[in-house]
């Protein structure tokens, strides 16, 4: 376990080391969640895992390239632009295989990954032979290697994010629209492949810069994950974008300070495991679509059906006996529910005022508990009629039908309906039931 | 180079093991789930490492287990996070194999004092050093029995269920309607791919197998429309890649003074190149092909407005003269023309002496098809879509070409088009 005295080094970014690898990967956080954003809603998830796979044979040829001529091979920028060169012809032997060919996107992307992954292997293996490089940092590449960072590196992430933050505010619009519906963008005169470009450009440069701290492999993680959790917490793009920015800033932190405190906790995999992590709450907790919000309200949703239902059957039971009583026996039989079942749903309607007990297993509808039942009624079979007149459906099924949209009809169908049936004077197989 | 057992030995193992991979691979591609392949063969490592936390050892048995059980909660989390979250099926698999592979680094990276397992070997594989581990005497490394058995579980489960796999790649609802559960072949395909991709692990790494499973299939696709075909196109690819990929590791590097590279990569790329060949020059599917179809058509069309032109000049019992003429009338160079006129007369449509341009009555009779074809467009056009006469004889001009007899039958038979002149 780290010491106190570590911890509060960390946390205050005293070392230089740390400082470094901090800033930086918060920096690629936020900006990979923010272009992540729209990749997600492009759903071109997996073209940036191609994308940020395929630079590998660029960033070794560029290293042998300035070996051969003698150089160290060292040079940071000349890598990265052997990455991004390489990367984006990955992507564009995708969409020409995927234009030419009969083969769908994901093969395309399939052969495209792994074949030049092969290939930049290939390279990386010749690559350690040649006299005077030393390619100890290439392998960085394949899997991250934080600790090895610099200011340098840094600096550039630093800019790279501001730049992408500044893009994206500067054409939010353009990019949602983009994103959104691109035949109508195009009918509008937006240039919807400069646009695409643009944005498959931000990505490859994000990616790219990602591979230091992350690696190839995990790159796409820092672009898809922080993005895919910021849907659950809102359903506006500017927000998504800027709690996916957070979460991704977030999880570089957390990330690069556990392993700075943590020994052997390699900083690229835990990054990405911390955002996983950010995923499972978003995914559980988000309010936006998540999995307990989801739950809940489907189970609010059925309890108000069942109760809708149990009025349904008191006033078909009371509708022919005098005093609006019934018996727990007639309730089971009417609509062969269990027995549990029904003690709970009259527990529910005591506590609505719906109903009343008068004697054991009898009960007596209140006056609100029968005005809500003949409105549930009546909506139920108005639905009927209509469904008989106008969707031909035998009088023999309606029923059920009917039983599934009674309790989404608002007022103003109900207005309709009743303007229709008058109007053409249809009749029920059942009387409608009294209008309050 | 020196050929020994130790490359043949090498050769055999990479095919077996393309083979392998090929088998599942085939429905992997037709179903549009290449990438399902891919997440799953990353979700190998942390498998294989819980394996090794667990047993501290090499145990294949465990391995096997270990790599299966989270190749398939891989699948039904990435399902599981499609349905329940509504997020596209690429995302979902992105952030579920990314978070895999980055807890079975982790896992590595903290295990790595009590077991030996090591980083290259997740990229490259062990191939080269596959001769060096013979288990039980036997003569035979023990890559050759591990992919050999996985090949023969994978032919095995094929050849049984070879219709329905057939039917789910193809139709998941006709499937469904036959009564074979579609849930139930996506799990056993998971599970097919799980096992092989941790059978291939030591050979080719967990990265480089997602090569193995899609290029080949994928090259077969672009050559054939028959799944039966596919599979054993597939297999030969898989055999081809891995001779070739190790003969190019051993030999391609030396010919820039360099020793070798890895085969496993370079059985990735031979793959590729292979894919790259049937992409250009696939019969039906490839570029070369369509280019070739597409120049094809342009001559015959570019042959039939001659004829029609040539037919033109003799209804008003005229004659182009100059070759000049009909190049400028057709827009096309002095040199086209000339070939299309070789042609023409080769097929015997114009006499013999093509610089003449004079129709033999073979030709006259398929050039008085094609005006009628046009004349009769531009009355049917002029009939129901009345617009500007220019723009009618643009259309019919392209319609000519399509045009059969039965066509022409249909058109109506007017006498006069609506220029004025006689419909032949």
């Amino acid at each position: 376990m780290p010491s106190i005295e570590q911890l509060f080094r960390v946390l205050t970014l005293e070392d230089y080391n740390t400082r470094v690898v901090v800033i930086g990967v918060m920096a690629l956080g936020a900006a990979s969640g923010v272009i992540g954003t729209f990749l997600l809603l492009r759903k071109r998830a997996l073209t940036a895992d191609a994308l940020s796979h395929a630079t590998l044979p660029g960033i070794v040829a560029a290293f042998m390239v300035i070996v051969a001529f003698g150089g160290s091979g060292k040079s940071i920028i000349a890598l990265l632009i052997g990455a991004f060169v390489s990367g984006c012809i990955g992507v564009l032997l995708i969409l020409a295989i995927r234009h030419t060919t009969r083969l769908k996107d994901d093969a395309a992307i399939g052969i495209v990954l792994s074949v030049l992954f092969g290939l930049g292997l290939c390279l990386l293996r010749i690559a350690t032979e040649m006299p005077g490089g030393s390619v100890a940092g290439l392998k960085g590449f394949v899997f991250g290697k934080a600790a090895s960072m610099v200011a340098g590196d840094a600096w550039i992430m630093c800019i790279v994010a501001t730049g992408v933050v500044a893009l994206v505010t500067l054409f939010r619009k353009e990019f949602t629209l983009l994103c959104f519906d691109e035949k109508f963008s195009t009918s509008q005169g937006w240039p919807i492949l400069k646009l695409d470009i643009a944005l498959m450009g931000m990505v490859a440069i994000v990616t790219v810069i990602a591979l230091q701290s992350v690696g190839l492999v995990l790159a796409v993680a820092m672009l898809i994950i922080p993005a895919a959790s910021s849907r659950y917490w809102s359903t506006k793009i500017a927000n998504m974008i800027f709690i996916a920015a957070l979460i991704g800033a977030l999880s570089g932190w957390l990330g690069a300070t556990v392993s700075a405190l943590v020994p052997r906790m390699p900083t690229g995999p835990i990054i990405v495991l911390i955002s996983g992590c950010s995923f499972v709450v978003s995914f559980m907790f988000g309010t936006k679509n998540g999995f307990i919000v989801n739950q809940l309200e489907r189970s609010l949703l059925n309890r108000r059906i069942a109760m809708q239902h149990f009025l349904r059957a008191m006033w078909e039971i009371t509708e022919s006996n005098a005093d609006n009583s019934f018996h727990f026996k007639t309730i089971v039989a009417h609509r062969s529910w269990k027995p549990p079942f029904v003690r709970r749903l009259v527990k529910r309607a005591i506590c609505f005022r719906y109903c009343s007990s008068i004697a054991k297993d009898v009960w007596i509808m209140t006056e609100k508990g029968s005005a809500e039942a003949t409105r549930i009624a009546r909506n139920h079979r108005l639905w009927e009629i209509y469904l008989i007149n106008y969707a031909d459906i035998a009088p023999s099924h309606v029923d059920r039908d009917a039983d599934a949209i009674e309790h989404v009809i608002g007022q103003v169908m109900v207005d309709k309906l009743e303007a229709l049936i008058k109007e053409e004077n249809l009749k029920s197989p059942h009387p409608i039931g009294v209008n309050q | 180079m020196s050929w020994t057992a130790i490359d043949t030995w090498i050769v055999i193992v990479g095919a077996l093991c393309a083979m392998s991979c090929a088998l599942p691979g085939t429905i992997l591609v037709l179903r549009r789930m290449s990438l399902m392949g891919d997440a799953i063969s990353h979700t190998v490592l942390p498998g294989i490492a819980i394996a090794f936390l667990v047993t501290g050892s090499r145990d294949p048995a465990a391995m096997l287990i270990g790599s299966i059980v989270v190749g398939l909660l891989t699948a039904f989390l990435i399902q599981a996070i499609q349905n329940l979250g509504k997020i596209e099926s690429g995302a979902s698999m992105g952030i579920v194999f990314t978070v895999f592979f980055a807890f079975g680094l982790v896992l590595m990276r903290q295990a790595i004092d009590h077991v030996d397992i090591d980083p290259d070997c997740v990229l490259n594989g062990a191939i080269e050093f596959a001769w060096f581990d013979q288990p039980y005497g036997l003569g035979i490394p023990r890559g050759a029995i591990i992919n050999g058995g996985m090949l023969a579980g994978n032919a095995i489960l094929m050849m049984l269920f070879y219709k329905e796999f057939k039917i789910t790649a193809f139709d998941s609802s006709l499937a469904k309607s036959q009564g074979i559960r579609p849930e139930i072949m996506h799990y056993l395909l998971m599970t097919m791919t799980a096992a092989t991709a941790v059978a291939a692990f030591e050979t080719v790494g967990s990265i480089l197998v997602v090569a193995m499973f899609i290029v080949p299939p994928a090259t077969a696709y672009l050559l054939t429309d028959r799944y039966g075909y596919l599979i054993l196109i597939s297999l030969l690819l898989a055999i081809a890649s891995a001779g070739i990929g190790h003969l190019s590791a051993i030999t391609v590097p030396i010919w820039f003074g360099y020793s070798g590279t890895t085969t496993a990569g370079a059985m990735a790329v031979a793959a590729g190149l292979l894919f790259l060949l049937a992409w250009l020059g696939s019969p039906t599917q490839g570029i070369l092909a369509s280019i070739v179809k597409k120049f094809e058509t342009r001559a015959l069309i570019l042959r039939q407005d001659i004829l029609g032109l040539l037919w033109r000049f003799e209804e008003r019992e005229q004659h182009p003269h100059s070759l000049d003429t009909v190049a400028t009338m057709l827009r096309v160079n002095k040199n086209t023309i000339v070939q299309s006129l070789k042609t023409l007369a080769r097929q015997g449509e114009i006499s013999d002496n093509f610089l003449m341009m004079k129709l033999t009555s073979k030709g006259r009779e398929s050039a008085r098809a094609i005006v009628r074809s046009h004349r009769l467009w531009e009355v049917y056009l002029d009939k129901h879509y009345p617009q500007d006469k220019n723009q009618i004889h643009h259309a019919a001009s392209r319609l000519e070409h399509v045009t059969t007899e039965q066509m022409q039958d249909d058109l109506g038979g007017a006498s006069i088009d609506p220029h004025g002149r006689r419909v032949p």
